[in-house]
């Protein structure tokens, strides 16, 4: 990866460079620049990849993992390369192209072959909302109070994300693979469900920021 | 997990927050603010909240932070 830099001429790594014009130039010079724009996303996805490899198995092919990513993150780029506002540097942009791609395909990867269940009744046979024997009072009164409004509060399909990313710890672009959806209406799930949640436990009188009751006036 | 891990994960942040399609739209932004010890929350008002509450997005602002320091080409 060090050896890539070294290839990547000086003045496209500098803030002036002029990426976008470059890169719709046409002819030699935007081959060139997408040629240069590869070699870094290569690096930024190599840069993923690594950091996340402890959980990937020994079989997995990194290095066509990182080039996978690579390359879809330049098709997303010169697809969205006119969005480009200049509000960070050039390079800045482009990376997380690379990161996204990357840490999306190593998440799939290592979950592939793991299942997921999309029951939304599962979270009542998980041990996460046993409060254990060492609870205080007021914390055992919190994890009833929140059992009870994942069951009453939330719509079956809430329920399902909320206990997959939370308690299963299932990665949020997995399971919208899984449920053939995006991540940001994952997320989107997710963050309604929270709301509801915190908004029954609020009737409640719970201060749902530090789990204690507010006394009853 | 612990009880407060599991209460903090299902009730997420408590503040507004953007959503992973804007995450995504501002994070260069962001980091390089972090990245150059500027304020990032004012840059991106609500991100920090997603952040705090999406892992996926969590960890690869991570990422970005961590290639940005260790990179001379990424360096603000």
């Amino acid at each position: 990866m060090t050896a890539a830099l070294t290839l990547i001429p000086r003045e496209m790594t500098e803030e002036r460079f002029d990426w976008v014009a470059a890169l719709s130039a046409g002819g030699r010079e935007q081959d060139e620049a997408t040629r240069r724009l590869h070699e870094l996303l290569m690096r930024a996805a190599h840069f993923e990849v690594n950091r996340r490899r402890g959980s990937l198995d020994s079989a997995t092919d990194v290095d066509q993992l990182a080039a996978d990513a690579a390359h879809d993150a330049l098709m997303a780029i010169t697809a969205k390369l006119h969005t480009y506002r200049g509000d960070s540097r050039f390079t800045t942009w482009a990376y997380k192209f690379a990161l996204l791609e990357a840490a999306t395909k190593v998440r799939r990867r290592a979950w592939r072959g793991r299942e997921v269940s999309l029951d939304p009744d599962a979270w009542t046979r998980l041990p996460g909302l046993d409060a254990g024997p060492a609870s205080s009072a007021e914390q055992s009164e919190l994890m009833h109070a929140l059992g009870h409004a994942i069951d009453q509060a939330l719509t079956p399909h809430q329920r399902l994300v909320l206990v997959s990313v939370t308690l299963e710890g299932v990665p949020i672009d997995v399971l919208a693979e899984r449920l053939s959806s995006s991540r940001g209406a994952v997320y989107k799930t997710l963050h309604d469900a929270r709301r509801k949640l915190r908004q029954r436990l609020a009737e409640q009188g719970f201060d749902v920021d530090s789990g204690r009751k507010e006394a009853a006036v | 997990m612990s009880e407060h891990d599991v209460t903090r994960g299902m009730l997420g942040p408590s503040g507004p927050e953007i959503g992973c399609d804007a995450c995504f739209e501002y994070l260069d932004r962001y980091v390089e603010a972090e990245v150059a010890g500027g304020d990032p929350d004012t840059a991106v008002p609500g991100m920090a909240a997603h952040l705090e509450g999406c892992p996926a997005c969590s960890e690869e602002h991570d990422s970005l932070v961590a290639l940005l320091r260790s990179s001379p080409i990424g360096s603000p």
